[in-house]
């Protein structure tokens, strides 16, 4: 545990230094108040729905921005350090290459729940200046939460591709189909399938399971329909219900999205030669 | 320290895809020694130093160090023995120097405190708070140094660990390693440069093509390799060409210009040619012996004794 925290340390400081943390923290903040407060607009008044609206905006801003920046985090990890050539040398220290990774992991893990919450927490003190309800900032936090679990689900799969790719080009080449693929064209697909299928062969049972096993599909049921307030301004109301979709198997595949790539990633990297 | 801290090669072999990188190589080194192993680019240094540090795991033999498999789930505690300074060692560019060896040695479990000392002693002490991208080669090489001697290790690996020092620096460099000599850490290191290693090894390694093709001190090198000993007389002016002839048979005459006269004499064939020179008299007026040159024994060793 020492070891993954020292490991984990290293990259915060790292990343600290080196602005990457600066500039996501500044451009989930800087859209994430656009966000708000253009979005405020339609909610009139209306307290708790400030916050809410805010809920929903900012999670449709996450589900593209949150993946993206876990990815640009995490995909040198391993692979840029093989060919810095500061790999060999690190691995000749007393640590064990699982370690390695779930160090690594801990701290982007870190860099990236700083981020949200400078970015994030700014934007909702801002919106919630007016005065937010306890239930409204309640359902900010757990949407903060959500982003910083999607965030762990694409730095796992950035860890993955890191581990597995042989040059850095390569992993930023993966990285980038991974997060067109899953963010952009996985739904689009979905949405043309369902739109030519006339005969109504895929029932709800089949989208549901669809839209469950990808993680932005998971945290976009999380947080826009499975809360009545925010579903109510996102217009998602009762989708995730009528899926069959609960909130725990949500969670289970967002969980699933974070330990299957990293374990994957842990097993790849102790069969690779340095 | 200087107890079990040996490395133990058996009959250790090393493929990539169909290249064998290393081939059945046998090596010990004694707790203490420093043995240094030369030989081309793709010869197998690298290969072995990494067999050596449980980097990589061997296909066929074994590899023992202070008595353990370096590359076992449980080489943990030997990790913290070893010091490694691999060839152009490279650190995050972000973090200062200070802190990188501040990591470094809190992974080794190494006396932080003593990292300040350190960087001083490997003359970064001006440098330590910059960022070490901002470092020169040499710079880096030295911060490299310095984690390589974190928590003085017991095993010291060093591949090419001069590159891109100056001569001072090259200096320095080795006495410090002489130093850790005297203390008994077990040295094993790598060069190109049979001239450098030559006063800093005990015996010398040499790789070729992935074997072990020699091993020995630099003088059993030299008589194996039977590279001819240069002979430079220097004789009255005028007398050069007669006195040459006189010399010429056994010998091979490498050069005559009007009052000096070298002489490349294979080894065995140093006294007779020796006291054939002082038969030659008061023409001969000083006579130099000069050992064959390093770079031309690493040839000899390095090219290939069959090609000559």
């Amino acid at each position: 545990m020492r070891e993954v925290l020292i490991l984990a340390g290293r990259e915060i400081a790292e990343a600290l230094r080196n602005r990457w943390f600066l500039a996501a923290a500044l451009s989930l903040g800087g859209l994430a108040v656009a966000l708000a407060f253009v979005g405020a607009t339609p909610g009139g008044e209306t307290r708790t729905a400030a916050l809410a609206i805010a809920v929903a905006n900012l999670s449709s801003l996450s589900v593209y921005l949150v993946p993206l920046l876990a990815l640009l985090l995490s995909f040198d990890g391993l692979v840029g350090e093989a060919e810095r050539g500061t790999l060999n040398l690190l691995l000749t220290y007393p640590v064990s290459r699982w370690q390695v990774v779930i160090g690594k992991f801990v701290g982007y893990l870190v860099v990236l729940g700083l981020a949200l919450a400078l970015g994030y927490g700014g934007a909702g003190v801002l919106v919630g200046y007016r005065g937010g309800s306890a239930e409204g900032w309640q359902l900010y936090a757990a949407m903060t939460g959500a982003s910083l679990a999607l965030g762990a689900a694409f730095l796992a799969v950035g860890c993955l591709v890191s581990a597995l790719a042989r040059e850095r080009a390569t992993a930023i080449g993966i990285c980038i189909a991974v997060w067109l693929g899953l963010v952009v064209l996985y739904d689009l697909a979905l949405l043309g399938l369902l739109v030519l299928d006339e005969s109504h062969r895929i029932d709800q049972a089949m989208l549901g399971a669809a839209l469950v096993v990808n993680p932005t599909d998971a945290y976009r049921l999380l947080t826009l329909a499975s809360v009545d307030a925010v579903a109510a301004v996102s217009g998602m109301t009762g989708l995730a219900a009528e899926a069959g979709l609960g909130r725990p198997l949500l969670v289970a595949s967002i969980g699933c999205w974070i330990l299957a790539p990293l374990g994957l990633a842990v097993a790849l990297f102790h069969r690779r030669e340095v | 320290m200087s107890r079990g801290n040996d490395i133990v090669l058996g009959g250790a072999g090393k493929r990539y895809g169909a290249r064998a990188a290393l081939e059945g190589v046998d090596l010990r080194v004694e707790p203490g020694e420093r043995v240094a192993l030369i030989g081309h680019n793709g010869a197998g240094k690298t290969t072995l130093m990494k067999l050596v540090l449980g980097l990589t795991r061997p296909d066929s033999g074994s590899v023992r160090v202070c008595g353990v498999d370096p590359g076992a789930r449980g080489s943990r505690e030997l990790r913290r023995r070893l010091g490694y300074l691999p060839e152009n060692v490279a650190f995050q560019g972000g973090i200062s120097g200070r802190a990188s060896l501040r990591f470094y040695a809190r992974l080794k479990r190494a006396d932080v405190s003593r990292c300040d000392a350190l960087l001083e002693e490997v003359g970064l002490a001006d440098a330590m708070h910059r960022p070490v991208r901002t470092y020169s080669k040499g710079m880096r090489q030295r911060l490299g140094l310095a984690q390589a001697l974190l928590g003085s290790p017991a095993v010291l690996v060093l591949d090419e660990p001069t590159t891109g020092l100056d001569p001072v620096l090259r200096h320095e460099f080795y006495t410090r390693l002489d130093g850790l000599h005297t203390s008994g850490a077990t040295m094993l290191l790598s060069s190109h440069s049979l001239a450098e290693i030559e006063t800093r090894s005990d015996r010398i390694a040499v790789l070729r093509g992935g074997r072990l093709v020699a091993l020995g001190t630099l003088d059993e090198l030299r008589a194996r390799a039977g590279v001819p000993v240069r002979i430079r007389l220097r004789v009255e002016r005028g007398a050069a060409p007669r006195i040459a002839e006189m010399l010429d048979s056994p010998t091979a005459l490498a050069h005559v210009n009007g009052c000096e006269i070298d002489l490349a004499c294979p080894t065995g064939q140093k006294m007779p040619l020796l006291r054939r020179v002082a038969d030659a008299g008061l023409a001969v007026h000083d006579v130099e012996v000069i050992a064959p040159p390093l770079d031309e024994v690493y040839r000899f060793f390095s090219e290939g004794e069959e090609q000559r």
